[in-house]
């Protein structure tokens, strides 16, 4: 059986083990899952992923979630090129260092900053626009830091422009899709956002 | 026996413990530089140090496999770890307890309320999730995901909460990560215990 890998493209880690695979030409069977359809809910794919999250790896009878996990799960069985997970016990673990570290802050940030910038007014009640309201000054201020975005350029001029933006298609289009979703949709997910600002 | 390593450790931190555990009771040589974090500091990358720990000295292969499915276990709970225990025993731990009865101000109900339930729905997760049928979390031995959630469930202790007290299956599994790891256990939560038993003589 092939290798499968459950994504979500909307989603930041889904991007990053997509672009891996992708990459390092990992043949995979893309399942597309739509967070915003509540597809992660679904059955079948709690058989492959207890956490009910992406993305989510199935080789064999083997499961596996979360995105750092992951990839070095494929960078192992694959033997990608060594700069990706470095054998040499210090550059590893600066590796580890900054993975460990990205999960509360680079990532929590640009959740707040996709659900700010998507703007889904019925999402949020009254008492939590205050709140919204104070975050937009961080979304202006991260657009300004010149050395994170030549770093930015760096990483998609090594994965490949046509490889980057593939991935990056459906995010970069969230603003207009979003428009035209059916807001009810939208709904289940006003809980978790007003958490993530409250 | 190689030159000794040097660690800064706030024993008040949970990543801090999970560090001076493994330390201890793997017998690498080392020196415990004690610091107290500022407010607001927050340690986050425990995780790296644990694995580089445990593939540079000559420990037992089962605080980290090398086998990659057992590998990707510990690694998958590590990751989830910081976005789920972590946060929410966080927000129990005791400087968001003890201080406001210590400077007489009300503890924030509606926030501790809501941290309660956080961290309940947190312990479902780690009880069906992970700890399943299982000795340990990522399976029939200990390794360092053990550590980093035993520590950092004992933290709201510091402030006179038992959050495993109704959930004997943890409960049972805290105990295999204390009998695994030994005095190295207590002697890594003397400050926290004496947190606690200095917080009762006040009662």
């Amino acid at each position: 059986m092939a290798l499968e890998l459950y994504l979500d493209l909307f989603s930041q880690p889904c991007r990053s083990v997509y672009i891996f695979a992708k990459k390092n030409n990992i043949s995979f069977d893309f399942k597309k899952l739509s967070l915003l359809d509540g597809q992660q809910y679904g059955e079948d794919f709690g058989k492959i992923s207890l956490i009910r999250k992406v993305p989510a790896l199935r080789d064999g009878d083997f499961c596996l979630a979360e995105s750092v996990a992951i990839m070095l799960y494929l960078a192992e069985k694959f033997k990608t090129p060594d700069f990706w997970y470095p054998a040499d016990l210090r550059q590893r673990a600066r590796v580890n260092e900054y993975l460990s570290w990205q999960h509360t802050a680079i990532r929590m940030h640009g959740s707040k900053i996709f659900w700010l910038r998507v703007r889904s007014p019925s999402l949020i009640c009254v008492g939590a626009v205050r709140l919204v309201m104070s975050y937009r000054h961080h979304v202006l201020a991260v657009l300004e830091y010149p050395f994170l975005s030549a770093w930015r350029d760096r990483v998609q001029e090594a994965v490949g422009k046509e490889l980057f933006d593939e991935a990056h298609q459906y995010i970069l289009g969230a603003q207009e899709s979003v428009k035209s979703m059916d807001s009810s949709k939208m709904q289940v997910y006003k809980p978790k956002i007003l958490r993530l600002f409250m | 026996m190689g030159r000794l390593v040097e660690v800064y450790l706030d024993l008040l931190s949970q990543p801090c413990r999970a560090v001076h555990i493994l330390l201890t009771c793997t017998k690498i040589p080392h020196r415990v530089r004690t610091v107290a974090l500022r407010k607001g500091c927050v340690m986050c990358c425990s995780d790296a140090i644990l694995k580089y720990l445990t593939t540079k000295y000559d420990v037992p292969e089962h605080w980290y496999p090398r086998q990659p499915e057992r590998r990707a276990r510990v690694d998958e709970y590590t990751a989830w770890h910081h976005t789920n225990t972590r946060p929410c025993a966080l927000c129990l731990r005791p400087p968001q307890v003890l201080l406001p009865a210590q400077s007489g101000s009300p503890v924030d109900e509606a926030r501790l309320n809501r941290a309660l339930s956080d961290l309940d729905d947190t312990l479902d997760k780690l009880e069906s999730m992970f700890l399943r049928r299982q000795p340990f979390l990522c399976g029939d031995d200990i390794t360092v995901a053990d550590l980093l959630a035993a520590c950092e469930l004992m933290q709201p202790l510091g402030g006179g909460r038992d959050v495993l007290k109704e959930r004997p299956q943890l409960q049972q599994w805290s105990t295999r990560v204390q009998s695994a790891v030994g005095e190295a256990f207590d002697e890594a939560h003397s400050v926290l215990y004496a947190l606690r038993d200095r917080r009762r003589a006040r009662l």
